[in-house]
């Protein structure tokens, strides 16, 4: 008997055709309640995203009819005023700011990479005390800004480093404030450098430092300064701790790192949106869609930075 | 050169000692092998017995490695091959916990004296290591490194070309220097990472299974680099594959793990030591023979 001849019996058609249908009927047949289920799940995921861009947008939507009218080159360059909301700008704020940003990357930088290289490259992390750093920098970066206020108003203003109310103090507390989150980033950029490089360097007679210097260090900058410019964005927005430092609401002069007033641009945002004249509410909201677009332009340059340079190893 | 010559004179002095101990203390049979006992030796282990955080890893290890030689580390895993090549550069030192005892004779030197400073040893004593691990930098750059740590950065292309002529590597990527290492393929990033390695002039080269991530035919490419290498270096290799111990090496150390009575523990242990060809065809050692020809293991 061939394989051809059995093939064909009628017997063996129904047969074959019979299992052919049992099998469509497995794949087919989907239960009717897995399809709502499905559906309605991707249904609730999907709103939760649209929930949490729809903050975003409404304060876009806000700051923009709001301030549309009030957008204009007076915003940088001119000071404010109390009498003339229609010409008053956001100068010496925008300058403030940008003192006040260099003043934390000066500081930041320098400690929170010697920090995170320590933590990661030399702490025995078998020992206990150096697990209760770890920890407490993790709780740092919890801790509320305007307790970093109180923090650099007793000890930088006042007490022991004693400046004053001066745009360097002000600067001193957001470093403290974005030191942790700095660390925590530079902390996983080293770490994201694989062994076998450290090996490998250490293998051609390195000493530590050099494999440090010339491997590890060149190796995380890219995630380091990721880290740095999402730090800085996050100091550029605060205004809680700067009031408790000194940054005044009225500043008409561009303001000095160690003498005289000083002044940043959510602290004055904060200022003109306080007043009942509609013309200063305008004004309020251009000054969010500036710092909204410098914002927003910092983060897209880390993450643009994050994808170009990351290493894949 | 003045620190060299002084190496070299108190290397023969101790050198020479370590003779007359050898003629005095009755060494075990399998040792001693009348062609290559007279020849220079690079390392001498005695007792040898490294242990991480107390526990030991390999015991009571005894072999002499010589000059010009290609020596294999062969055996199953687990059985401390990497944890012994480690101890030789002092790679082992970066463990927390790691502890070598016995003794350690580089050149007839102490390796784990008070004076030796392991980074100095590293510069003398170089690795490759399992996977390649070329430095996210140039090809030039990767080569240089060592040259440029060191201090050496007169004639550096010089440097560079010989280093890559040395690992065969050169004709590959002579017109492309300055681009990234990561863009080699596997076998010629282990030949970037070999040549790395003989740019800083070492004494010795230290192979943790260079070719166990590596296809066939780079294998091939690696394993002829190592019997040119050794005109120059004295080679230490580890490796899984016993063809490949049985091609390249002049000597061959097997090691086995050896369990205690109630088998909470196990280390390594050197079961036999001697010419290669012997291993393989005549070994001494019942345990080896069914190790070369694949009953166990």
């Amino acid at each position: 008997m061939t394989m051809g001849s059995e093939r064909a019996t009628p017997r063996n058609r129904l047969a074959v055709a019979g299992a052919r249908a049992t099998t469509q009927a497995m794949l087919r047949d989907q239960p009717r309640g897995d399809v709502i289920r499905n559906t309605l799940f991707a249904a609730l995921l999907l709103l939760a995203i649209l929930i949490a861009l729809a903050g975003l947008v409404a304060l876009l939507i806000q700051a923009f009819a709001q301030g549309a009218s009030a957008l204009s080159i007076d915003l940088f360059t001119n000071g404010p005023s109390s009498i003339r909301p229609e010409s008053a700008g956001f100068r010496p704020a925008i300058i403030g700011s940008l003192e006040l940003i260099a003043g934390v990357i000066l500081f930041v930088v320098p400690i929170g990479i010697g920090a995170a290289l320590y933590l990661e490259e030399y702490a025995d992390k078998t020992r206990w005390w150096n697990r209760l750093i770890e920890v407490n920098i993790q709780n740092l970066a919890a801790v509320p800004s305007i307790i970093y206020g109180i923090l650099g108003l007793s000890f930088i203003v006042r007490g022991p480093l004693d400046l004053g109310f001066v745009l360097a103090a002000g600067s001193l507390t957001l470093a403290l404030l974005v030191l942790p989150m700095v660390i925590i980033a530079a902390r996983e950029a080293i770490r994201a450098v694989p062994d076998s490089i450290r090996q490998g360097s250490l293998a051609l007679g390195a000493t530590k430092w050099q494999t440090i210097r010339r491997q590890v260090l060149p190796a995380s900058i890219p995630g380091i300064v990721t880290g740095v410019i999402l730090a800085v964005s996050r100091a550029l927005g605060e205004a809680a701790p700067l009031l408790l430092v000194g940054a005044a609401a009225f500043v008409t002069f561009d303001p000095e790192p160690f003498s005289g007033g000083y002044t940043a641009l959510p602290v004055q945002i904060y200022n003109y949106a306080t007043r009942s004249q509609e013309e200063f509410q305008a004004l309020a909201a251009a000054g969010i869609i500036v710092m909204l677009v410098v914002l927003l332009a910092m983060n897209s340059f880390a993450i643009w930075l994050r994808n170009r340079y990351e290493q894949r190893w | 050169m003045a620190a060299d010559e002084s190496r070299a004179g108190t290397g023969r002095e101790a050198r020479e000692a370590a003779a007359e101990r050898a003629a005095i203390a009755v060494r075990p049979e399998e040792f001693q092998h009348g062609s290559s006992s007279k020849r220079e030796k690079v390392f001498e282990l005695n007792g040898v017995e490294v242990l991480y955080s107390g526990v030991s890893a390999v015991k009571g290890i005894a072999l002499d490695i010589h000059r010009n030689d290609v020596t294999a580390l062969i055996g199953p895993s687990g059985c401390g091959k990497s944890t012994l090549l480690r101890c030789l550069n002092r790679m082992n030192d970066l463990i927390p916990g790691a502890e070598v005892r016995g003794e350690l004779l580089y050149h007839g030197e102490d390796l784990y004296g008070p004076e030796v400073d392991p980074v100095q040893a590293r510069k003398l004593i170089g690795m490759v290591f399992q996977k390649p691990n070329p430095f996210p930098k140039s090809i030039y750059d990767n080569v240089a490194f060592g040259p440029r740590i060191l201090g050496r950065k007169e004639d550096l292309d010089a440097t560079v070309e010989r280093a890559l002529r040395g690992a065969a590597l050169w004709d590959e990527v002579k017109d492309r220097l300055d681009s990234n290492a990561f863009g080699l393929s596997g076998g010629q990033q282990q030949r970037l990472c070999i040549a790395r390695c003989i740019a800083v002039e070492p004494d010795t080269i230290l192979m943790d299974e260079p070719c166990s991530a590596l296809d066939p035919i780079s294998t091939g490419k690696i394993e002829d680099l190592m019997i040119e290498l050794k005109e120059e270096f004295s080679i230490v290799i580890v490796t899984h594959n016993m063809q490949q111990a049985a091609r390249v090496s002049d000597r061959t150390a097997f090691l086995m793990v050896e369990l205690d009575a109630d088998e909470d523990n196990r280390w390594g242990r050197l079961v036999e030591f001697d010419d290669t060809e012997k291993i393989f065809t005549n070994p001494s050692d019942q345990r080896t023979e069914d190790y070369v020809s694949g009953k166990v293991g």
